[in-house]
């Protein structure tokens, strides 16, 4: 979901950052089991990092704010695991199986941890030559797809400077909806913080974004 | 890790959610795991390694490094990722690490507005505040404050550069290294780097401050 509540940056009324002294790892059980639960199932293909990240936006609003973080997690993976039928919902009310499992090609085994605790590649070979290159100026678009996109609301319809070319990736806004990877070049957008937030703003601020190529477009100087 | 014990959301989290996330947590793990999905020892392995292994120890020794040598310093601003495996620092980096680096007129922060990309293999798992809603909405735009917030105010002149980390690259801040720290052991300076500040919201530690 684009214009959902996960797309925080420049609201108000949150209140202060409240850093936590000597903050553990896991702040209860439920927590680094919630973790490891949601890491496994990706970890056996059951859904990519993407689709993963539309299923947090998915939470309506109240509950998206109204939970801790790992608290989300929980609630995504439940209705992951229904909607893609790995298990009902009556399974996980009653919590014990009720029927077979999907069949799977991966199990998440021990074996598999140290694989996991590396991150992926999402770079592509790309099919085309990079659009802009560095020093460009570039709008982003105004876009607002009712699917999932990693073009947040506060840079969209700017003009920014192509800062840096990372590569071609793995396009979130195909994978999310089941398109495909669709790579697509990335770049780091910089943009001044007036650009953003008006003439009053911190004239030493200044703010990027990752950036995926369709995003973007040409600009005069 | 301490079971039923407190926790740190500040705002958001009501203390029956405890129990209750307990229960749910366990009948999804209950339910995956009869169904073949996966080996509860797999989970336990996975927990360890977050709760002993990975964590912002190792993003303190790449920052170190960067400081006692210069060629290390070049290949990590080049490349993190090809940077931090070959010099064999730590486990594995996966790809698109990306260090930023302060200088005396520059301050660099790093925020997810969307959600809470982090850079787990050299920090660990991010703090409950990064993940925050309050962290997330005021980072891009009032950056001062949000470091005023952690005790840090910065000079009025020097730039201060946000990134949203809205893809698959991963930033750490490489932080100045701290004045009278001249000679100092890449161990002891290690000492110095706190995970704040290779995230952007603090500063190394002062020699004075460590034994």
């Amino acid at each position: 979901m684009t214009d959902g509540i996960h797309d925080m940056g420049g609201m108000h009324g949150f209140g202060r950052v409240e850093p936590e002294a000597d903050e553990p790892a896991f702040h209860a059980e439920w927590e680094a089991r919630c973790l490891a639960l949601n890491r496994a199932m990706g970890a056996i293909g059951a859904w990519t990092i993407d689709e993963g990240r539309a299923g947090i936006e998915m939470l309506p609003p109240g509950i998206y704010l109204g939970s801790s973080y790992y608290g989300k997690w929980a609630r995504r993976l439940e209705n992951m695991v229904v909607a893609r039928g790995f298990a009902g919902a009556d399974e996980l009310a009653a919590g014990r199986v009720a029927r077979a499992g999907k069949p799977m090609q991966r199990k998440f085994t021990v074996a598999e941890v140290p694989r996991t605790l590396t991150r992926g590649s999402f770079f592509r070979k790309a099919t085309a030559p990079a659009r802009f290159t560095v020093g460009d100026r570039v709008r982003t678009r105004n876009i607002h797809p009712t699917t999932h996109t990693r073009l947040p609301r506060y840079a969209r319809g700017h003009v920014g400077v192509i800062e840096a070319i990372r590569g071609c990736h793995v396009f979130p806004d195909s994978v999310a909806i089941g398109a495909g990877e669709n790579p697509q070049w990335l770049y780091t957008v910089l943009f001044d913080g007036r650009t953003l937030w008006g003439d009053g703003t911190d004239p030493t601020l200044k703010v990027s974004i990752e950036a995926f190529e369709p995003y973007l477009e040409p600009t005069q100087p | 890790m301490t079971d039923g014990g407190d926790h740190g959301d500040h705002h958001e989290e009501h203390g029956s959610e405890l129990s209750e996330m307990q229960l749910r947590v366990r009948a999804l793990e209950t339910v995956l795991a009869e169904k073949g999905y996966l080996d509860p020892a797999a989970l336990d392995l996975m927990i360890e390694a977050y709760e002993t292994r990975i964590g912002p120890h190792n993003g303190a020794r790449v920052v170190a490094r960067a400081w006692i040598d210069a060629a290390f310093r070049s290949a990590l601003i080049e490349d993190a990722t090809k940077a931090v495996q070959s010099f064999g620092l730590i486990n594995r980096v996966g790809d698109h690490l990306i260090a930023v680096e302060n200088t005396p007129t520059l301050h660099n922060m790093i925020v997810c507005t969307l959600c809470s990309c982090y850079p787990w293999e050299v920090l660990g798992l991010p703090p409950v505040w990064y993940k925050s809603a309050p962290y997330r909405s005021r980072a891009v735009n009032d950056p001062r404050g949000v470091l005023a917030d952690f005790g840090l105010t910065l000079a009025p002149d020097t730039q201060i550069r946000v990134w949203d980390s809205t893809a698959e690259t991963r930033f750490i801040v490489l932080p100045m290294r701290p004045a009278g720290t001249d000679g100092w052991s890449e161990e002891k300076l290690a000492a110095l780097v706190t995970r704040d500040c290779m995230i952007g919201t603090g500063l190394p530690k002062q020699p004075n401050e460590v034994a």
